[in-house]
């Protein structure tokens, strides 16, 4: 603690100015996950400041060497757990495009639904936590409760509400069962009235406006030089979103818009994200009726060296007994080569780059982690800001220590 | 198009490309390690402008000389504004240099991509490549009392170095 003197009878004072070394982290409340930030502050002035990550690196890679494809799936769930059907489907993207496979027209749909929902839920919770971490307890509340409604979908459709498990190479784990469609529609109802509510409790909140305007600014090509993308550089101005730039699954097919902020501060941040699940809920409402009118077709591909068959066939019969023991233990026999996939996750660009050398195991499994590179930038944000600005441009940010660490 | 995009990379770089393929539309070029500042400046400066570098990472080919290769994921973005339309992304590179097991080293990118600098952290972390040239090269993900680079593939994948805690 630096103290003041009392004032030498000279007239000079004694007042200790020498800078302060603070760590935050690596176990803070608004750091979340673990992630260490060694201060250098002057009064309540940054600066200069280091951001240590890795706290929560697991071995994600070293992990998919040693198991099969399909084993690979639950560890990707488990990168940023807000959002785990898109980590999901970003892998097996990648997989599928080295085994040159086309996927069932309804797959694609459901997909793009699903992934869609796992956004809602990693928007809302940083939404919230934003609110909750600059001591907003209330809007906390309503983002978690139309969080809560976004969790009870995921787990109608794969039986877990964070770690979804949910996309398979070539498929998905299962149908999407009876009455999702309607219980779906309720919801969504019930989400966009409860952003409704969060959006008069906060966006025009004195204290909230003041914590958040012209904070954690740094200039848009400074962003593309960082290598951000996501909200994070749409909210400096440049439009690019993968689901546009390169569309994949239906969403050439599907009409949404890309909102863009215009100077890029934590505020510019906050309502990018808000239009963003509007824009979510409009792509869902447009999922909707295709789902309805393709109930009933499949959702894997039909071979059994790449999906093993349903349980029902599973269970009855000798061929399909034998094509699903062979699929588990031996799993998908990927030909041997390289491919670099990516998709537009809720903090950017989530890429893998994969190699495969023609056995059952994942060669290399690489994750481009929108987290790691958005994190990054985070001391030229913060340099000559003030102490307390670090949280809501943290928040953010939105990193998610089991992404960036891997 | 990734044919297209190689004839264009391939005059620009002229024989500094050893090897490229378009394989499932990924335009990948395998170039002279040696020279790999001078390829990435010229793919950033040229019109190609590939402005992002969106991924940096290795693969240890244990076994194959030279022994690892590191990878460069590039992204040209156009950030100049269109009205109302999205940003658009004309195309992607994969580049490509091998890298011997003795000397361990390669150039560093971070003078022209900001973002080499925590990637290129990352990679000597867990791979044990020595960026020359990297202002700060240290360890990231991993703690520095750690020994070894695990994701080397003769790394033993239950090996433990707990800091505190019971070894095996």
């Amino acid at each position: 603690m630096v103290t003041a003197k009392k004032l030498e009878p000279g007239g000079k004072s004694d007042l200790h100015t020498d800078h302060q070394i603070l760590n935050m982290g690596p176990s803070h409340p608004a750091t979340h996950g673990t992630v260490k930030i060694v201060l250098e502050i002057d009064g309540e002035q940054i600066v200069d400041m280091e951001v240590m990550v890795g706290y929560l690196h697991r071995g994600f890679e070293k992990e998919c060497e040693s198991g099969t494809w399909y084993q690979a799936i639950p560890y990707t769930d488990r990168l940023n757990y807000n959002s785990a059907i898109l980590a999901n489907l970003s892998f097996c993207m990648a997989v599928e495009k080295l085994l040159e496979i086309e996927l069932p027209h309804r797959c694609l749909w459901v997909r793009t639904l699903a992934g869609e929902l796992s956004r809602m839920g990693d928007h809302l919770t940083r939404l919230g936590a934003a609110c909750l971490e600059l001591g907003a307890m209330t809007p906390f509340l309503y983002g978690i409760e139309a969080r809560e409604l976004v969790w009870d979908l995921q787990e109608m459709l794969c039986g877990a509400r964070v770690t979804a498990n949910y996309i398979r190479i070539g498929g998905l784990q299962r149908q999407v069962p009876e009455g999702f469609e309607d219980r779906m529609a309720q919801s969504l109802m019930r989400i966009e009235q409860l952003l409704v509510d969060f959006d008069k409790l906060v966006t025009a909140n004195r204290i909230f406006v003041d914590r958040f305007r012209r904070t954690g600014m740094i200039p848009a090509q400074r962003l593309i030089e960082y290598g951000v993308t996501g909200p994070l550089l749409r909210a400096a101005g440049i439009p690019l979103d993968l689901r546009k730039a390169e569309p994949y699954l239906v969403y050439d097919q599907l009409d949404f818009d890309v909102p863009v902020g215009t100077i890029g501060d934590n505020y510019d941040r906050f309502l990018v994200c808000q239009e963003e699940l509007a824009q979510s809920i409009r792509i869902i409402r447009q999922c909707l009726p295709v789902l309805r009118k393709t109930r009933g077709e499949p959702v894997d591909v039909d071979d059994p060296k790449i999906r093993w068959p349903a349980k029902d066939r599973v269970f009855g019969r000798m061929e399909e007994l034998i094509q699903q023991f062979k699929g588990v233990t031996e799993g998908v026999k990927v030909p041997a080569g390289e491919a670099y996939s990516a998709i537009e996750s809720a903090n950017g660009e989530l890429g893998f780059y994969i190699v495969s050398d023609g056995t059952g195991k994942p060669y290399k499994v690489r994750c481009r982690a929108p987290s790691f590179m958005n994190v990054a930038p985070l001391r030229e944000m913060m340099l000559g800001g003030m102490l307390a600005d670090i949280v809501p441009t943290f928040d953010m940010i939105n990193m998610i220590g089991g992404e960036c660490d891997r | 198009m990734a044919v297209e995009l190689l004839e264009r990379v391939g005059e620009l770089l002229g024989d500094a490309v050893i090897d490229s393929h378009a394989r499932l539309g990924d335009a990948t070029v395998l170039v002279d390690a040696g020279r790999i500042q001078e390829v990435l400046g010229a793919l950033r400066d040229s019109d190609l402008r590939f402005n992002v570098l969106m991924d940096l990472t290795a693969v240890d080919y244990l076994g194959r000389n030279p022994r690892f290769e590191v990878v460069y994921h590039l992204a040209s973005v156009d950030t100049e504004p269109h009205g109302t339309d999205p940003a658009r992304l004309p195309h992607r590179l994969r580049v490509k240099a091998g890298v011997l097991e003795d000397p361990c080293e390669i150039g560093s990118a971070t003078s022209l991509y900001v973002s080499a600098d925590w990637m290129e952290r990352e990679v000597w972390d867990l791979y044990g490549i020595v960026f020359k040239g990297h202002p700060d090269l240290k360890r990231i993900l991993l703690y520095e009392q750690f020994e070894g680079h695990p994701l080397r593939k003769d790394y033993p994948k239950e090996r433990r170095q707990p800091l505190i805690g019971p070894l095996n």
